[in-house]
């Protein structure tokens, strides 16, 4: 496999103005008044991408995904290492920010097509794909400014992805506009993949990542801390998500309660074409704490099975060790390897206050023939 | 089969696709490499630049006629009528000199604040920076060709024939001018990141550089006397612009003596050099402004590197 982006000992450091004193007068007036502190945005970050690879990078915010994404993508500089990509990059990291406001559509795709680095020929060549694309057939000879941002979006978007990069790099965009045009984006990626083509995805939705893609790097405070299968990775994201938590906990909550052991009556974790199980879960508290209890079912694959409602199930702890009976009645799964995620949440649902990833694997079997993932058990009868 | 068979077309195409390489020093050689592959978007740039810049006018791109001829108006009106210095033809005199001149002002007063302005996409679209202060020169660049038509055609009313002979000088002279004047926009640009003064100080620097320029009086008349007798003559053409003024008046306004229309005395108006010296002197000027441009470079490439914290 050609390798197409190779991050070699990439750091960033930013300088963070106290006070800026960017006029002359005030530079004269204060030569050494407004301190500047050195921030390590990204530290010594290195990996390599293999060509048609769809990675996610992870983060919280502050942990240097983004500055990483723009580094690769040419728009800042690193501070030290390099960065050596082969082939075209196209980036959709704030849509439509070429735009210029008092252009028509037209003249807009044409300008930020060349921005992408592409030659007027080529954009002539996708000109009707990308409007097509975009939706904005009657407003293409429009001033931009008149656009809904919709509207704006949904053209750059058209652009950027009608413009046959090698590496695509997508930064939280997927978020733009109405679901059916989200799905729409969605499916375009999907179809990148299927093109060969390597996709870099930034984002801070876990699931998005792990419907995506096959690799997750996580980084935390511009330290790469993982980098491997999306399911270890985002095991490791989570986990620094609590600990990140427990740092800005004002009620000093986590770490006071543990999901220390999960069991089952028979001790094993087996299920047999679609029988339920019961888990037995010991909580220890130190405190006495109300709030709920989560339930996650994920494949192996990374795929979401079902996430219980963070406010469906509530639970009192008190001080010491208590048990928490969670029975799943039925799973009509198919053959494989599960697992399962709990946690405890606040009242309201907002805050996790213990989480207990691969807390157990359910070991599944099903004997029926079906494929994907639910056992539906379909019957025909000809009637 | 092996390997490489297998792979899709598109991977076979990417293990022959060059290495970009983004690292924190870049070479001046790869710079202008980059500048190069992305001169496709310098013309979108230049060209929405100029849609935009009178987009919502009537008149569109007249008023790049208009307001200069404006300007040549009124200065004709002031020096000739009223102050009466008795240069003949002066309006030709005025003309040559100020189309060079508008296209120098143009394009450092446009290109210093554009890193600024356009922070939103400095800030979100990599490509080399310095395109945008590059897109301002050749919008003037644009400008400065529409208002050598208008010359052109003012002077076959005129019946004004230039010095056909030094006619081959403008080519050299214009990129001389093109490239002095990239190499300070680009500069200023960056500078102006750090020091957000710098757009207002170059507005008044630039007057005053006016003034320096034999624009709108005679070097030869006026000032070369004066140097002369303290052997300074050299110091007037420290200032680039002089030099491709002086070029443009020798072309198209001719004669380098002339009777004062006023005193009937002997004005000496222009250098009476030759040909050849004013070849060798444009020459080493577009040698010297390319060197400048290159210098200009490497200094906005040191200095893009903080543009993010600065911006």
């Amino acid at each position: 496999m050609t390798t197409v982006i190779e991050v070699h000992g990439v750091s960033k450091q930013f300088k963070i103005h106290h006070e800026r004193h960017q006029s002359l007068k005030e530079r004269l007036l204060h030569p050494r008044a407004g301190s500047t502190e050195l921030f390590n945005a990204l530290r010594e970050v290195s990996f390599d991408v293999g060509a048609g690879e769809t990675v996610g990078i992870v983060g919280h915010n502050g942990s240097g995904k983004s500055t990483l994404l723009k580094c690769i993508c040419g728009v800042l500089k690193p501070s030290a290492g390099q960065i050596r990509l082969r082939g075209s990059l196209a980036a959709l990291l704030e849509l439509g920010a070429g735009f210029q406001p008092e252009l028509s559509g037209r003249d807009n795709v044409y300008l930020y097509g060349a921005m992408l680095g592409l030659s007027r020929r080529t954009v002539d060549a996708v000109f009707d794909e990308i409007v097509e694309f975009s939706e904005i057939a009657p407003f293409i000879d429009t001033q931009v400014k008149f656009y809904s941002s919709g509207m704006y979006v949904r053209l750059a978007f058209a652009v950027a992805v009608n413009v046959d990069p090698d590496i695509l790099v997508v930064d939280e965009v997927l978020a733009v506009g109405d679901e059916r045009f989200q799905a729409k984006c969605v499916d375009r990626i999907q179809r990148f993949q299927r093109e060969g083509r390597t996709i870099l995805l930034v984002t801070h939705n876990a699931d998005q990542v792990r419907a995506l893609c096959d690799r997750a790097i996580v980084l935390d405070g511009g330290d790469l801390v993982a980098d491997g299968p999306t399911n270890e990775s985002l095991r490791v994201f989570r986990e620094r998500l609590l600990d990140e938590a427990a740092e800005h906990d004002p009620e000093r909550l986590l770490g006071t309660i543990q999901i220390e052991s999960v069991t089952t009556p028979s001790g094993s974790f087996e299920v047999r074409n679609g029988a339920g199980i019961h888990l037995d879960v010991m909580v220890s508290s130190q405190g006495a704490f109300s709030g709920n209890f989560v339930v996650e079912v994920f494949t192996r694959g990374g795929l979401l099975v079902s996430r219980s409602d963070a406010q469906g199930a509530p639970v009192n702890l008190a001080p010491g060790a208590n048990r928490v009976a969670v029975d799943l009645p039925a799973l009509p799964l198919l053959d494989g390897v599960y697992d399962v995620n709990l946690g405890v949440v606040d009242a309201l649902g907002h805050t996790v206050v213990a989480w207990r990833e691969g807390a157990a694997s359910l070991q599944v079997i099903y004997d029926g023939r079906e494929g994907g993932i639910v056992a539906l058990g379909a019957a025909v009868t000809q009637l | 089969m092996d390997e490489a068979s297998l792979a899709g077309p598109r991977e076979r195409a990417l293990a022959e696709a060059p290495v970009r390489v983004v690292s924190a020093r870049v070479g001046l050689g790869r710079r202008l490499a980059n500048l190069w592959s992305r001169r496709e978007l310098l013309w979108g740039l230049v060209f929405s630049d100029i849609r935009i810049k009178y987009k919502n006018s009537a008149l569109g791109i007249f008023w790049s006629m208009l307001s200069p001829a404006f300007t040549l108006a009124v200065y004709y009106m002031v020096f000739s009528l009223f102050l009466k210095n008795g240069i003949p033809n002066f309006v030709v005199y005025l003309f040559a000199g100020l189309v060079v001149w508008n296209m120098f002002l143009t394009a450092v007063s446009t290109a210093t604040g554009v890193i600024v302005d356009r922070a939103a996409l400095v800030k979100k679209v990599s490509f080399p920076r310095e395109i945008l202060a590059l897109s301002n020169v050749g919008a003037a660049i644009v400008y400065f060709v529409v208002q050598v038509v208008v010359l052109v055609v003012f002077l076959l009313v005129l019946r004004h024939a230039p010095a056909w002979g030094y006619l081959w000088l403008l080519p050299v002279s214009f990129l001389a001018l093109a490239a002095f004047s990239a190499a300070l926009s680009v500069v200023m640009s960056a500078v102006n990141v750090y020091f957000r003064d710098m757009k207002h100080l170059i507005e008044v620097v630039l007057q005053l550089w006016f003034w320096l320029t034999p624009v709108v009086y005679s070097y030869e008349n006026s000032i070369a006397p004066h140097l002369a007798a303290h052997g300074l003559s050299v110091l007037y053409f420290l200032n680039p612009v002089t030099l491709i003024v002086v070029t443009f008046q020798r072309v198209f306004y001719v004669t380098p003596v002339v009777h004062s229309t006023v005193t009937g005395q002997v004005l000496n108006i222009l250098p009476t050099w030759s040909f050849d010296r004013f070849l060798l002197l444009n020459l080493a000027l577009l040698a010297l402004s390319l060197v400048a441009f290159l210098v200009a470079e490497a200094v906005f490439g040191r200095l893009e590197g903080n543009f993010e914290s600065e911006l």
